[in-house]
Formats: C-alpha cells, sequence, structure tokens
C-alpha cells in the first residue's frame, strides 16, 4: 500500500485508487508498515495464546446468537416444548427458554453445545499458556505486568464459565449455585449479609439468573476484551519472546513477519479452532439440562461437579476432614469453609505475584526476551510442578466418587489418599523435578564437551577400545550453552553497615534457588574438551 | 421334454429325499411346538410342583449360605418374608448366588433358567407373604415419563444419577447403572430394596408412580442423547476430560503442524 502511495505507479489500478484513498484519510499505512512488518518468532507453544483467543471469539460469536433466544427470568412456567419427559413439568423461563434453543430452535442445540465446549477450551487453553509462560521463565521483566493481567483474565474466565453454568437453571446449576451460597455464607460477620445482597433474599430467591445474566453477557465480557486488548497491546511492545538460537538476541526477534505469512497463518488458525469446536460440539452431548430437570432446592444427583476450571475448589471442600465447624460466642464458624477459601486464595496470589518474587530472588534487573528452556532454571520448573501437582490433586479430589465408581475403590480410600497426596505429593514432585531438570543439564552439557555418543567402537593401536563421539554442530551447541545460570546472592552488609533480615531471607531464598545449578559450559571449558579430544 | 415329464411326480429322483425332509420337519416341529408350549407354561404360584421345584433348586444353590429352610445364618440373611420379587431380582440379574463375599453383590450372568427362577421365587414367596413379582401393566412403560423423571430425580438421583448412570456410595458400595435394567427388575428393586438400597414401599411411592419412574427410565433408555455421544452421562468430570484429552491434544497438534518447518 505505502508503496502504492509514494511510487507514482504506471497504471492507476482500482486496488492502488482505493488504498490510495484510504490511506490518505487514515493514515494506515504507517500502522500496517509497523504491525506488519513485526516479527513472530515460531513455536508450537507460542499459539496456546492464540487458541485461547479463538476460543474466546467462538465464544462470543455462539454466545451472541444464544442471547437471541434465551430469557433470563425465573418466573415460573409449565413447560411445553417437544421434550417429553418435562413436558407439564413446573419450571423456570430460564431454563424453558434454554430448552427451547435445545430442541426447538434450529441449529440451536448446536450452538448451545459449541458455546459451552467452546468455554472449556477457552479456560483450559488459558492453563496451558500460562504453564508454558511459566516453566520457559516469559514472566520476567518486561513482562511481569503481562503475567498479572493473563492472571486476572484467568480469573475473569473462570468466573465467565460460572455464570454461564449457572444461567439454564438447571437442577445442576441451582446445585452449583447453593455451593457458592453456602461458601459465602460461612464467611463470618459479612457472609449472610452478602449472600442475601447477591440473591435477593433468601437463596435461591427470583434475581439470581437476571443478575448473573447481566455479568455474563455484559460486564465480565467487556472487561475481558478490554484486557485482551491491553494484553496484545504488551505483546506488541514488547515483542514476542523466542528460543535461544544463532542469531537472536535480546535485542531482536526473529521469526515471520506478521505480513503477509503470519496473519494468513493465524487466521487459518481461527477456523480451525472453529473447525475443531464444531466438530466436538456436533458429536458430542455437553450439559444435558433435559436429564438434569428444572432446578429444586431438594435433589442433588449423584455426581454432580461443577465445569472442569472450579474443580480445584470443590476438591478442597471435599478434602476437609469431617468436624471442622463448631459454635463460640453464639456464632458457628464453619473453618471446613475458611480454610479451604483462606488456602485457594493464598495459592491464587502466589501464582499471581511469582514474577515479583523470583525478580526479588535474583534481583536481576535487566530484560529477557530469550526464554528459558525448563531444565535450565531446575528450582523454578520444580516449583511449577509442586503447584500443578497440588492444583492436580484438588482437581481429583472433585471427582473422588467417579474415581471411587470406575477405579472399584472405595469413596474413603480415594478421600483419604487424596488428602495425603495434597502435602505429599507437591514434595515428591518438586524433588524429581528438580533431580530430573538437573540431571538433563548435565546431559545437555555432556553433548557439548564430548558430541553424542555414535554406536562406533574403535581399537586402538594400542588394544584400547574406545565409542567415536561425534561433536555438535555449532547451530545445535549455541542452544545448549546460551543460557543463564544465577549464583546465590552474597549478603553483603547495606550502607550503614548492617545486614538487614530482608536481607538474611534474601540470601536464603537465593540459595533455596541456585545452590544446586550446572554452570554452562565457557568457552574454555569446549576448548580444553576439544584438546583432549580422540 | 419328454424325459423331464417323466421324472417329475413321485417318481423324481429327489422324490425320497423330499419325503423325509417332510417327515423330519414335522417330527421336528411337532416336538419344538411341544416343548416350546411346556416352557412357555408359567410356574404356577400356588401349585405345589413349582415350590417343591423351587424348594429342591434352593436347597442345591441357596441353603449353604441361607440355611436350609431359608432362616438365614452367618453368612446370609433369613429369606422368610422377603417375597418373590426379590428372589427374581436378586438371582434374575445374576447377583444371586454370590461369587464372593463384597462390599454388595455384584452383578454376572444369570445362572439359571426363568423357569427355574420363578420357581425358587414361588417357594420363597410360600414361606412368608412378601412383595410379589409386578403385573406386567407396570412395568411395561405406559406410564407418564414427565412425572416418572421428577420422581426419578427427588428420589433415586441422588444414589443413581440423574441419566441413571450410578454413583458411588461410601465404603465401596455403589448405586449400578440403570442403563440397561429391565422394567421388572426396577420395579422389583423398589419394592425390595437390594443391597444398599432402601425400600420404596407402595405407601411411599404408588405402583402408579413406580411405573411412570420405569417409564422415564425406558425412554433414556430407548432414547440417545439429541447431543450426540453421551460420554457415559457422568457430568462434568467426563467433559473435562474430554477437553483436554481430545479437544486440547487436537488444537495442540494442529499448532505443532503449523509452526512446523517445511522439509
Amino acid at each position: 500500500m505505502s508503496t502504492a502511495t509514494t511510487r507514482a505507479p504506471q497504471r492507476r489500478t482500482f486496488t492502488a485508487a482505493a488504498s490510495n484513498y484510504i490511506d490518505e484519510r487514515t493514515s494506515v499505512s504507517t500502522f500496517v508498515k509497523e504491525l506488519g512488518r513485526k516479527a513472530f518468532p515460531d513455536h508450537w507453544s507460542f499459539l496456546l495464546g492464540e487458541v485461547a483467543l479463538f476460543s474466546f471469539l467462538v465464544i462470543l460469536i455462539t454466545g451472541t446468537f444464544l442471547t437471541f433466544f434465551f430469557q433470563a427470568s425465573m418466573a415460573e412456567v409449565e413447560y411445553d416444548g417437544s421434550y417429553v419427559p418435562l413436558k407439564g413439568v413446573e419450571m423456570s423461563v430460564a431454563m424453558a427458554s434454554t430448552l427451547d434453543i435445545s430442541f426447538d430452535l434450529r441449529g440451536g442445540l448446536f450452538v448451545r453445545q459449541m458455546h459451552h465446549w467452546a468455554a472449556l477450551l477457552f479456560v483450559a487453553a488459558i492453563g496451558l499458556h500460562m504453564l508454558r509462560i511459566f516453566f520457559t521463565g516469559a514472566f520476567r521483566k518486561p513482562r511481569e505486568l503481562n503475567w498479572v493481567i493473563g492472571f486476572v483474565m484467568f480469573i475473569l474466565a473462570m468466573g465467565e464459565g460460572f455464570t454461564g453454568y449457572s444461567l439454564p437453571d438447571d437442577l445442576l446449576s441451582g446445585n452449583g449455585l447453593r455451593i457458592i451460597d453456602g461458601m459465602i455464607k460461612g464467611i463470618p460477620l459479612i457472609g449472610t449479609w452478602t449472600s442475601f445482597l447477591l440473591f435477593g433474599g433468601e437463596f435461591p430467591g427470583t434475581a439470581i439468573v437476571g443478575r448473573l445474566y447481566t455479568l455474563h453477557i455484559l460486564l465480565l465480557p467487556v472487561i475481558l476484551l478490554a484486557l485482551i486488548a491491553l494484553h496484545l497491546l504488551f505483546v506488541v511492545v514488547h515483542k514476542h519472546t523466542q528460543y535461544a538460537a544463532p542469531g537472536r538476541t535480546q535485542q531482536n526477534a526473529v521469526g515471520p513477519p506478521i505480513l503477509p505469512i503470519y496473519a494468513a497463518k493465524a487466521g487459518g488458525f481461527f477456523f480451525l479452532v472453529f473447525g475443531v469446536l464444531a466438530l466436538i460440539a456436533s458429536l458430542f452431548t455437553i450439559n444435558p439440562i433435559w436429564n438434569y430437570g428444572p432446578y429444586d432446592p431438594s435433589p442433588v444427583s449423584a455426581g454432580t461437579q461443577p465445569d472442569w476450571y472450579i474443580g480445584f475448589a470443590d476438591g478442597a471442600l471435599r478434602l476437609i476432614p469431617p468436624g471442622w465447624e463448631f459454635v463460640l460466642f453464639d456464632r458457628t464458624w464453619s473453618f471446613n469453609i475458611l480454610v479451604p477459601l483462606v488456602g485457594l486464595g493464598l495459592f491464587i496470589a502466589t501464582v499471581l505475584i511469582y514474577p515479583f518474587i523470583e525478580a526479588w530472588v535474583t534481583g536481576d534487573k535487566r530484560e529477557h526476551h530469550i526464554v528459558d528452556r525448563p531444565r535450565n532454571n531446575p528450582t523454578r520448573t520444580a516449583i511449577g510442578a509442586a503447584g500443578v501437582t497440588f492444583y492436580a490433586v484438588l482437581w481429583a479430589a472433585a471427582s473422588s466418587d467417579i474415581i471411587a465408581t470406575h477405579f472399584k475403590l472405595t469413596m474413603e480410600g480415594v478421600i483419604h489418599s487424596l488428602q495425603a497426596l495434597l502435602f505429599l505429593g507437591p514434595i515428591v514432585a518438586y524433588i524429581v523435578a528438580k533431580r530430573v531438570s538437573i540431571a538433563l543439564q548435565k546431559k545437555d552439557r555432556e553433548i557439548v564437551l564430548h558430541g553424542y555418543e555414535s554406536g562406533r567402537i574403535v581399537k586402538l593401536p594400542g588394544g584400547e577400545f574406545i565409542e567415536v563421539h561425534q561433536p555438535l554442530d555449532e547451530y545445535d551447541r549455541w542452544k545448549l550453552v546460551s543460557y543463564e545460570s544465577y549464583e546465590p546472592l552474597m549478603i553483603r552488609p547495606n550502607a550503614r553497615g548492617k545486614i538487614t533480615v530482608g536481607q538474611r531471607l534474601r540470601a536464603g531464598m537465593s540459595r533455596w534457588f541456585f545452590e544446586d545449578r550446572i554452570a554452562p559450559v565457557t568457552k574454555g571449558e569446549l576448548e580444553a574438551a576439544h584438546h583432549d579430544h580422540h | 421334454m419328454n424325459r423331464s415329464k417323466r421324472r417329475t411326480g413321485r417318481r423324481h429322483p429327489l422324490a425320497t429325499a423330499a419325503l423325509l425332509a417332510l417327515g423330519l420337519v414335522f417330527t421336528g416341529g411337532a416336538y419344538a411346538a411341544f416343548s416350546t408350549t411346556t416352557a412357555q407354561a408359567e410356574p404356577s404360584p400356588t401349585s405345589q410342583e413349582t415350590i417343591e421345584e423351587g424348594g429342591k433348586l434352593f436347597q442345591a444353590n441357596c441353603a449353604t449360605c441361607h440355611g436350609l429352610e431359608a432362616q438365614g445364618t452367618n453368612e446370609g440373611p433369613s429369606l422368610i418374608g422377603v417375597g418373590a420379587a426379590a428372589v427374581d431380582f436378586q438371582v434374575g440379574t445374576g447377583r444371586m448366588p454370590m461369587q464372593m463375599q463384597g462390599p454388595q453383590a455384584e452383578q454376572k450372568p444369570v445362572q439359571f433358567t426363568d423357569e427355574q427362577i420363578k420357581q425358587m421365587a414361588y417357594y420363597v414367596a410360600s414361606l412368608g407373604p412378601g412383595p410379589d413379582i409386578p403385573a406386567d401393566s407396570l412395568v411395561n412403560g405406559g406410564g407418564d415419563a414427565a412425572n416418572g423423571a421428577e420422581l426419578f430425580r427427588i428420589n433415586c438421583a441422588m444414589c443413581h444419577n440423574v441419566a441413571g448412570a450410578g454413583g458411588a456410595l461410601t465404603e465401596g458400595k455403589f448405586a449400578p447403572p440403570l442403563t440397561d435394567v429391565s422394567g421388572v427388575h426396577i420395579y422389583e428393586a423398589m419394592v425390595t430394596g437390594p443391597q444398599n438400597m432402601p425400600v420404596f414401599n407402595d405407601l411411599n411411592i404408588t405402583p402408579e408412580d413406580k411405573r411412570d419412574i420405569i417409564t422415564y427410565l425406558q425412554y433414556v433408555q430407548d432414547n440417545r442423547s439429541p447431543g450426540g455421544f453421551e460420554l457415559g452421562s457422568l457430568g462434568p468430570v467426563a467433559e473435562g476430560l474430554f477437553i483436554w484429552i481430545f479437544g486440547l491434544g487436537a488444537i495442540v497438534a494442529i499448532t505443532v503442524w503449523i509452526t512446523a518447518k517445511s522439509n
């Protein structure tokens, strides 16, 4: 486009004229030139964020369709649609309209299922994207704030999911709301007031579906969209990270430019994600509200679970041993609810501020645009593995009943094992992940210094047998040696000649992080190794 | 022409074979008809012969645990007063004779013929009054599915799951899936309360309501989910596993494909 405006073309084509017209009025060419030439490093794991974005787009498209037909009202009606086993049953308008979408609207069930499957994929893709960021250290300066934005979006996505899950006013969603209501009421002092405020009176009331609807289709999506825009803006400002390779430095970004290759790939990728979701939605049932029936506070079905992303919270509730509730000062203190609330709150807060913790421990103020291989920061990788295990145990606990029936175990056995695993699992995972990382680093070091084992055994004239090692080519070697390894911080007295508690803590943390380390191979070591090579 | 004409009729070379076949069909048919009529003859609940036959089967197969007079032992409960319905359910679904002691009797291939099961059932029924095998009109699914679904959700779903997919109980016990249980057995389970199931007597849930529940379950059995594969009707756990393994798995495979370097 810009070439069309600067160089006088021989023949003025329509495209040239049109782009010239637009550019003269919007100056879009500067923007396209700037953005279109941005390089985007190529690696499959860099596309996970896009999967989340594209699932969100699918959710917006299908959700818009659903708003045309869903009625967020809790007024009672008698169902008169085409699903026989619910005919004549009293239910809320919300439930009846969801059933109508499912059974009496052309393509309605498909869109509803696609909306729900896309929501599950959305949160799952965010989760995997976050794990990629964490384990490669892509949250380091200057990207700490973008980590926080992303994490807030993860929480908001869970909120979006939960409000959506509650809208059809079926048995399952009502049970889910009842648990939330119970958790709110378990908070001392403000609990009951908050619950009454939220539900507009005693649970379930007649207001909650309408209120959740406003949150679900207006407030949360708008905040999410704004944060997505900010998140992507930061990606453009910071440039994308890249893995170490020859020619890649902290100052550049190596990869195909956004226009045309990358944009074409990403555009195609959107349709692939859309296609996968459409395929799943057309083949697999999700949330069969016709089985659950309208909400009624008395029944709770076996196998009542939240959607997967709320599972960890449900699991935390299930793992609390009995008898943690007592009456003191004429008040009921529900520690069976408070402990999981506080515990999960702390867990979430730790993940949220982890970049700042690590930055403080390393004391590193430099920018990092080359991401780590997980093995090259063993302690971080181990902390991540411990966190994942902790989360996974809580997650598994939410399906304790299904585990019990499907593996023919006792429910008590499953719960008790998971209770023990919640504390032992992360410790074991920490140790294993750290040892495996260090072992992999040692292997890398060995390969850099002595090359690959070729499997060729040679007998030397002296009678000695040796295996010939094949040396690494320089490009591969670069990937194995170019990483940073911090040394533990030394405690030094400050300007006043004092050693503060904070300094001691920091030194202790630093020792914990970097005590066990494998330094990257230096040039000298490499030369020495080549020297005595056979 | 002549040749073929001569070779038709009773002088045809295959006439003997045809005659033989005809004879066999008649004899076999008559025999089959005779034997099916005896099989179809329902053992009469009151006939002395049925009860005696049932008694013999009972002594040979059940008495080890339930006692020679069905009075119960340390190994098994008394069966006096459990009624024909209990026997028909337990033996008819293969739960009895029990293979091994466990949290509850597991289902296995049925060990007896229908006739034998009925004989044992009426033998046990003769020992004391109890619930009888339900009439066909109550279990053939002619009721109101909507009413049945509502009753099922209120009374049964907490153990059996809203779609009848089954669920966990304490200490290794479980509520089995109802996805291929016959109407008779569902009815009998409700009135006798097998394993850990409570009894739903006729005052709790009237016979008509039981019929409605069976109607609903048969509707679910006969009609696949309108949304596609049910993933076991297990709810969000199955859905979550599916999206992580197959959904995200497929997506990650695509990301690898997109970013793969061309050779």
